[in-house]
């Protein structure tokens, strides 16, 4: 589907491990992010869909390097920003101006001590936008304009407005320095419900006006999947399936994926009442000390030996359609998944 | 906010009223009188007593003080320094002066020490500097003033002689050093602890991730957001400090021999010096009070979310 369209964005064979405690001889590690390879196209919306703790958002923070990569390559728009095998680490301001975030927790992401037009005019000054006084309060407002907010708000602190204004400040804020990539991390799981809808639609709207492209986390598949091109599916750090959302949705290749599809609410209560519901059995392993093989083995109700002893990679098996599962490999792809459907059927 | 200032000040008029009456009986309740010695006769107690008012009833000692207060006059001493006026003893022969003085370089020491080390420690997270630091902080919190005095006297005075060990009237920077180091230790490691752990929390903040990614420099996300936010346990605690600082130097006072108003209140407690016992602590306390408000009006600008007055619904 993609060869024509530009990578905006290509992450290949990223991990970011956080010590932790361990005893005095061996030091411990979270495995947040193990080996995720990705690739984002310009103007394409990309969802980041798992359990909480599967490492979406360390994943997100460390695409724009607010962590620093434990290993792998992060390209943006042609250009190596990290490279641990060749030793590239750039400097990151110019690409700060070029990559931004929306955090989940709109209260905590903005300082309390400061007001919402320094907090958008900090940006303006560290990158030089505006040459004049006059010009920077000029850009502020439209920045609030921009996202629905009234242009006497720039005098209040943070505290003194909704969460869902506050979210449309911290938009603002990252739209400031006129961005081409934002990591959209659950900028909407923080907020009331009907506020959701407005929120997620200023972006959408933003996204076509600005021909931006998005990086949208959420634990949410039905929110991923009314705003996303494509959806990624992480479980404990790996990617385990790729595909465009219809596709993803309508045929989930992996285990996983069909798991979390059938945990979604249906609207309508009848078909949710009667429909099969996949669960899985025990809870999530810890990141300290993951399972070998594929992570996902102590879950999976298809495990078979293989899967205990040997990770497997992320391939194509349809057209834009990847998946990382054993199972996969040895049946094709999408007979796996109406075997899958038909096992379903008979439970 | 200028009501919010006059609703304090009357309120802490009426807090020093009622520390008057408290004080008033729990110094009457001592027993003892400050002409009691050992040569002098009931007829002379009597004629003390009778000449200073210490014979009427309590509640007419009570007014009179009341009365007196509320038009300046403090009273006079009844023993300590016969017949001087209590307000000259306390004000014009340099003994607040000294233990002001006192007590504002060991606020700055503590302060300028304090905030930086708790800065540098939570920067530095679980580096040797940080472990350091955390031993250093916890000696500090653990020794009394009193016993780090004495041991700056033993190692500094004593053995290297570079420091004077008595202070007297702190005529120069060297006879500083010691008092006010011996008073602020404690304050300053405490400071140091405080400040590590709001830094910290303030650095795993959003909003420090938000400056991050906007571009801003490490130094500059220290400094400009970390710091200020983390400002506010410190500040809280500023209060108690300063009057810890300025009421408890009686200690390091009498250790250094410096003759401030700290030591003086001490001697008029075992002297019965009714007067001055009740002046100085209405003077202390009314400072206390004025920090305290100082405080929470500090509080407001160093975060603009607390409102002084009560909420408007």
């Amino acid at each position: 589907m993609s060869e024509e369209r530009k990578k905006l964005v290509e992450v290949t064979g990223l991990k970011k491990y956080f010590p932790v405690k361990g005893n005095l001889f061996e030091k411990k590690y979270v495995q947040a992010v193990e080996s995720v390879s990705l690739s984002i196209y310009k103007g394409e919306t990309l969802g980041l869909v798992g359990e909480s703790g599967c490492g979406k958002t360390t994943l997100g923070r460390t695409i724009i390097r607010l962590y620093e990569p434990t290993d792998g390559r992060i390209v943006y728009d042609g250009t190596p920003i990290y490279d641990k095998k060749e030793k590239i680490s750039v400097r990151m301001l110019p690409y700060r101006r070029k990559m931004q975030i929306i955090f989940q927790d709109p209260s905590g992401s903005l300082d309390p001590r400061m007001t919402v037009g320094e907090i958008i005019g900090e940006s303006l000054d560290i990158h030089k936008l505006t040459s004049s006084k006059a010009e920077r309060t000029d850009r502020i407002r439209q920045l609030l304009e921009e996202v629905g907010l009234n242009t006497e708000h720039a005098n209040r602190f943070p505290h003194e407005f909704s969460g869902g204004q506050q979210q449309r400040v911290g938009i603002a804020r990252a739209l400031a320095v006129e961005p081409e990539f934002i990591v959209c991390d659950e900028p909407i799981s923080a907020l009331d419900v009907s506020i959701q809808s407005q929120v997620v639609n200023m972006l959408e709207d933003l996204q076509a006006s600005k021909g931006l492209t998005y990086l949208f986390i959420a634990h949410d598949v039905s929110v991923v999947r009314h705003i996303s091109d494509r959806i990624g599916v992480m479980y404990l750090g790996c990617l385990v399936e790729l595909a465009e959302s219809y596709e993803l949705c309508s045929h989930p290749i992996h285990p996983y994926t069909q798991t979390l599809l059938s945990a979604v609410p249906l609207p309508d209560p009848e078909k949710n009442k009667t429909r099969t519901r996949l669960l899985l059995e025990g809870d999530i392993p810890s990141p300290i000390n993951p399972p070998t093989g594929c992570r996902f083995h102590t879950r999976c109700p298809y495990a078979m030996p293989r899967c205990k002893e040997e990770m497997p990679e992320l391939k194509e098996y349809a057209p834009g359609h990847f998946g990382a599962c054993h199972l996969l490999e040895q049946n094709g792809s999408h007979n796996t998944s109406t075997s899958h459907n038909n096992k379903e059927d008979k439970e | 906010m200028a009501s919010y200032i006059l609703k304090r000040v009357v309120g802490s008029i009426l807090i020093l009223l009622l520390i008057m009456v408290v004080t008033f009986f729990l110094m009457n309740a001592v027993p003892g009188s400050p002409f009691l010695t050992e040569k002098s006769t009931p007829e002379q107690i009597a004629l003390a007593n009778a000449k200073y008012g210490l014979d009427k009833p309590k509640y007419v000692q009570l007014w009179n003080y009341i009365k007196n207060y509320c038009k300046g006059d403090l009273g006079v001493s009844l023993k300590m320094q016969e017949g001087t006026p209590v307000k000259d003893i306390i004000f014009h022969q340099g003994k607040f002066e000294l233990s002001i003085k006192l007590g504002i370089y060991a606020l700055l020491l503590a302060i300028i020490v304090g905030i930086p080390l708790g800065c540098l420690a939570a920067y530095f997270r679980g580096s040797w500097l940080d472990g350091l630091l955390r031993v250093v902080t916890t000696i500090g919190v653990a020794i009394p003033g009193f016993v780090l005095a004495a041991l700056l006297l033993i190692v500094f005075s004593v053995k290297l002689n570079i420091f004077p060990t008595r202070s007297e009237n702190l005529p120069n920077f060297k006879s500083y050093v010691l008092p006010v180091i011996s008073l602020a230790s404690y304050y300053t490691c405490y400071i140091a602890k405080l400040m590590r752990t709001s830094m910290l929390d303030a650095i795993n903040q959003d909003y420090i991730r938000t400056a991050r990614a906007k571009g801003v420099k490490t130094g500059s996300i220290i400094l400009k957001h970390a710091l200020r936010n983390s400002l506010i346990p410190v500040v809280t605690y500023l209060g108690p400090v300063t009057a810890g600082i300025i009421t408890g130097s009686f200690v390091i006072e009498s250790t250094f021999s410096i003759p401030g108003l700290g030591k003086y209140f001490v001697q008029s407690v075992t002297s019965r010096d009714y007067p001055v016992i009740m002046a100085t602590t209405v003077v202390l306390s009314a400072l206390v009070i004025v920090m305290m408000l100082v405080v929470d009006i500090v509080y407001k600008i160093v975060d603009p979310r607390i409102t002084l007055t009560a909420k408007e619904d």
